[in-house]
């Protein structure tokens, strides 16, 4: 294998054995001696999506670009693209609501099962306050439960028992589906396409991490104009994205 | 009569815990100890020597949330909904307040000393105002009594006298 550090920022593949920085050797006795020598891994280090835990290295199991965060105990992960989404917990998605069963709803977040979401699960819901939900509604929530054994399982408050944000979508809007890198990217802290989109018209956007966009605008024009632009920064470079940008707002 | 129901009845009616309340504690830790021999010699373990498992320090996640660090997905611009534009800063904002929450240490306006004089001469002088007319006059008492004789330790026994409990006489 080769060294984690030096593969950074480059395209790895299922396969590819990286080692990490005071392992050099498989010995035990050995790793000792060089934990005091070179530089030593404060805390426990992070091993994100697309590496697997093998031995005294990372295992890389999806291909695309390695990322390293040196804060925190130092994180390790791949930037790889796909559209399919897997349920995974903590994360932010969109869902829609497909059937109503006793007491819990069914959502389809985009991944192999549909996730349920319990009508107590709200801000303020009780026994007898239940949210006004129908099919077909949206919601955005986050997942509690999601593993590959169990269906995944969705709530609309966060640990202190507040909404922030999350609940019933509201009326109008598109909806419509990209690529989970793209949602990253978007996601990213001062994304461009989003700070330059933000000074075209006044318009609402929600990301899920499923793929899913929800975008609400003042006319139904320009709502179409933002899902195309959306839609098309996949595959558009900088300054493509910035003549489209510009055509626009000077018409 | 009673002697001949002991005899007759089975141990493991004896182990239940409602025979054994009435037991006093050498015929229990008795009992104890013949239950953990029956336990030990039935039970199996390996005969091989313990495998000392390596500590790891690499955690497996599965999540992009925990390894980059992305914005609130919910956003909403030039006022669009304003209530969003709200949570969008409150959001925001948690995601570095975290990172600032390490150097918690304000810097205080006054300083330690300035607060231990203050307070000194303030407990007492509000502290004086809410003690009983008895005790106002004992401090007035003292503190003359100070002024003038600094140093002396004899006692008062004329003013001690009257804080003391007099038994009354028969």
């Amino acid at each position: 294998g080769t060294a984690a550090e030096a593969l950074v920022g480059q395209v790895v593949l299922p396969g590819d054995l990286l080692l990490l920085p005071g392992h050099y050797d498989e010995d035990a006795e050995s790793e000792r001696l060089r934990l005091s020598a070179g530089a030593t891994p404060q805390g426990r280090l992070l091993c994100g999506p697309g590496l697997r835990r093998s031995g005294a290295g990372l295992l890389v199991t999806k291909c695309g670009l390695l990322r390293h965060r040196p804060a925190g105990g130092g994180a390790y992960w791949v930037d790889s693209q796909q559209k399919r989404y897997v349920p995974v917990k903590g994360d932010h998605v969109i869902g829609i609501v497909t059937a109503k069963a006793g007491d819990v709803f069914r959502l389809d977040v985009g991944g192999s099962e549909p996730a349920s979401l319990s009508y107590l699960a709200f801000e303020g819901a009780t026994k007898r306050n239940r949210p006004n939900v129908q099919v077909g509604d949206l919601i955005y929530g986050q997942f509690v439960v999601a593993n590959k054994d169990m269906e995944p399982e969705m709530v609309c408050i966060d640990s202190s028992g507040k909404s922030s944000g999350m609940g019933i979508i509201g009326q109008d809007g598109f909806l419509f589906k990209v690529s989970l890198g793209l949602i990253r990217k978007l996601l990213a802290p001062k994304c461009e396409i989003i700070q330059e989109l933000s000074q075209l018209y006044p318009f609402e956007l929600v990301l899920g991490m499923n793929g899913r966009i929800w975008v609400k605008a003042k006319t139904i024009q320009q709502t179409l104009i933002i899902v195309n632009i959306l839609e098309a920064c996949e595959y558009m470079t900088a300054e493509q994205r910035k003549q489209a940008l510009a055509k626009l707002s000077g018409n | 009569m009673a002697g001949d129901v002991k005899t007759k009845l089975s141990k493991n009616l004896l182990r239940m815990k409602f025979m054994q309340r009435g037991l006093d504690s050498q015929t229990k830790k008795q009992l104890e100890e013949e239950e953990k021999k029956i336990i030990s010699e039935e039970h199996w373990y390996l005969d091989v020597p313990d495998l000392k498992e390596k500590e790891s320090y690499i955690i497996e996640e599965r999540s992009f949330l925990r390894c980059e660090d992305l914005v609130y997905g919910r956003m909403s611009f030039k006022g669009f909904n304003p209530e969003i534009e709200k949570l969008m800063i409150q959001m925001n904002s948690k995601c570095k307040e975290e990172e600032i929450e390490e150097d918690d240490k304000m810097e205080a306006d006054v300083s330690d000393e300035e607060m231990a004089r203050r307070y000194e001469t303030l407990v007492g002088t509000i502290g004086k105002k809410f003690l009983r007319k008895r005790d106002q006059r004992v401090l007035k008492d003292d503190d003359e009594d100070d002024e003038v004789e600094e140093g002396n330790s004899n006692p008062r026994p004329s003013k001690r006298a009257k804080k003391m409990f007099l038994k009354p006489q028969d």
